[in-house]
């Protein structure tokens, strides 16, 4: 039997909440009426001792790794005041006009045609670029290049992420997952949350789901509005990044009204045209730079106001039809009388 | 020559990133090479030779790959500064989780995939726990949330390693490891040196090649599953 070294005959940290946690997860006995490490250790049964590959030494660093996880993730920056892009260059070399600064709880759309330059300015922000990147753009975080350590740490990135390719793979139900999520951020109180997550989810979603739905059975349209809740109510990350997430069936102004609310940065590429106007800015991509910067004008306004009419019908024929009705006279009258 | 000690699961991407990495430092200069470790075949080796480094494939063939990997290490090195490599990846897949080719004082690296599940950082074992930097991939098809959760799982078994999202396809975090391995440690400390973990025994019976099943074949260290909890199976 190895002698423990000083430093573990200390008192171990049995009185921390995450403690218990850790023995379980590691398929230990839980430490009751050990006051030190040694001790616990020295109680165990020589089969368990050999089993999980554990030392003395390993199984302490092994809680203090986990204790510290908790720690960090409380610790997370989840604010921020400001996002600049500094202009940078397109696929020629022609410079680009303007920088731009984005502020919390603003949404900014970014449209052009397939290969554009869109998804290359949001890697350009995801980076955070330094003008290392083919655009030679800056990103300023509070005004300030971001600390270069955060380039080469994964929790430091400030970017949350969702695109039309994004999928759970988890094998959970809705509810057992957010919990893990809650979990991980060391919520005051995690149940309140996954609640929280969960309203918010079902009432953008077309369709409700419930917290024993499993995660992988949910709609496309669910999925999303699953990751758009949990990007605005549970990620730490300040700012979000969303490509093309246009066609899944989810209530998009209550989607973009949530990031709003919580006050995340929100840069939104999308080829639908009620979501390009949704932002309180538009970019227009062309050749890998930003070659315009649009505001919406009252022009635009009352188009904004007539496409959500033609939004609201359409998704209202897409009901009828799903419930076996046929477009009869009323609904002939509904679309054709001026 | 620096040397690098790159593990993972198998198909975790660990081929597709370490090219992306390598061209990366071959970018800015430096000769890198590969050793890749495998169980039974691998064609690994050729993708880094069609991409233009040297690369040696070490089959373990009947043997634990990971007792192969350390009885071989100084020779692959020797190749490796016969090369004159600035660079030297030993690339191996961690096959029963029990083990791990890292060496103290040289860099170690793990790679893990996020479809691979939340529990997977609690079965790896030392591989993850013993690493400088972890690598986590695949995460541009799952969701941001499985994401976090996933990372915080690699951080509680890991509180000191780097951890880093990267995509072996496209190349995305290619740029910032190629940053980090570029500063990794020199092989000098290679002979003599030693394991961040020890391998486990593995000196039974059928380690010899027995095939038969019965206790009356069992010789050597064996252990029995404890199935009811009065122990009345010992």
């Amino acid at each position: 039997m190895t002698e423990l070294p000083a430093s573990l005959r200390q008192q171990i940290l049995l009185e921390h909440a995450g403690a218990a946690e850790f023995f379980r997860l590691n398929r230990l006995p839980i430490p009751v009426s050990h006051n030190t490490l040694k001790d616990y250790w020295h109680s165990l049964p020589w089969q368990q001792q050999d089993l999980g590959g554990w030392t003395p030494e390993s199984l302490w660093e092994g809680l203090q790794a986990f204790l510290a996880a908790r720690q960090l993730s409380a610790d997370q920056l989840s604010i921020v005041q400001s996002l600049e892009i500094t202009a940078g260059q397109g696929k020629d070399g022609t410079p680009e006009a303007q920088n731009l600064c984005l502020r919390p709880g603003e949404v900014i759309c970014i449209v052009g045609p397939t290969g554009a330059g869109k998804s290359r300015l949001l890697a350009d922000i995801e980076c955070p670029a330094q003008g290392d990147t083919p655009s030679k753009r800056h990103i300023l975080i509070d005004g300030k290049a971001p600390n270069p350590e955060w380039r080469f740490s994964g929790e430091a990135r400030l970017v949350a992420q969702i695109t039309q390719n994004m999928n759970f793979v988890m094998d959970l139900s809705v509810a057992a997952f957010l919990r893990l999520h809650a979990e991980s951020r060391a919520l005051a109180d995690p149940e309140e949350a996954v609640w929280r997550v969960l309203d918010a989810a079902v009432a953008m979603a077309g369709e409700p789901f419930g917290p024993n739905t499993p995660l992988t059975q949910l709609s496309g349209g669910q999925s999303r509005a699953l990751m758009i809740a949990d990007a605005a109510l549970l990620s730490p990350k300040p700012i979000i990044l969303i490509d093309e997430i246009e066609n899944a069936g989810v209530d998009r102004t209550r989607a973009l009204n949530l990031f709003i609310e919580k006050g995340k940065i929100v840069l939104l590429s999308t080829h639908d045209p009620l979501l390009a106007l949704s932002g309180s800015r538009r970019l227009v991509i062309c050749n890998g730079a930003v070659v315009q910067v649009l505001e919406a004008n009252s022009d635009e306004q009352d188009c904004v106001e007539h496409l959500a009419q033609l939004d609201r019908s359409l998704a209202a024929v897409r009901q009828a039809l799903r419930r076996g009705e046929t477009l009869d006279q009323q609904w002939k009258e509904r679309f054709f009388t001026p | 020559m620096k040397l690098i000690t790159l593990a993972g699961p198998p198909s975790s991407g660990k081929t597709s990133l370490a090219l992306k990495v390598m061209q990366q430092l071959r970018d800015t200069g430096l000769r890198c090479g590969v050793v890749k470790f495998d169980c039974l075949s691998s064609r690994d080796g050729e993708r880094y030779q069609e991409a233009g480094f040297p690369a040696l494939t070490g089959l373990a063939g009947n043997t634990c790959p990971d007792h192969f990997f350390v009885s071989n290490i100084e020779d692959c090195a020797r190749w490796g500064h016969e090369q004159q490599l600035d660079v030297l990846i030993s690339e191996s897949a961690g096959l029963c989780n029990r083990c791990a080719p890292h060496i103290r004082g040289l860099y170690a690296v793990c790679v893990l995939d996020n479809l691979s599940g939340v529990d997977t950082p609690r079965k790896v074992g030392p591989m993850l726990k013993t690493a400088d930097l972890v690598i986590i991939t695949k995460g541009d098809i799952v969701s941001q949330a499985e994401r976090e959760v996933f990372a915080h799982r690699v951080r509680q078994v890991n509180a000191k390693a780097r951890i880093l999202f990267a995509n072996g396809i496209t190349g995305q975090g290619s740029w910032e490891i190629s940053r980090l391995w570029a500063n990794a440690a020199e092989d000098d400390s290679l002979s003599g040196g030693q394991l961040r973990f020890s391998l486990p025994s593995a000196v039974c019976s059928y380690c010899f090649g027995q095939t038969k099943i019965g206790r009356d074949f069992q010789r050597g260290v064996v252990r029995r599953m404890n199935i009811e909890e009065d122990g009345s199976h010992d």
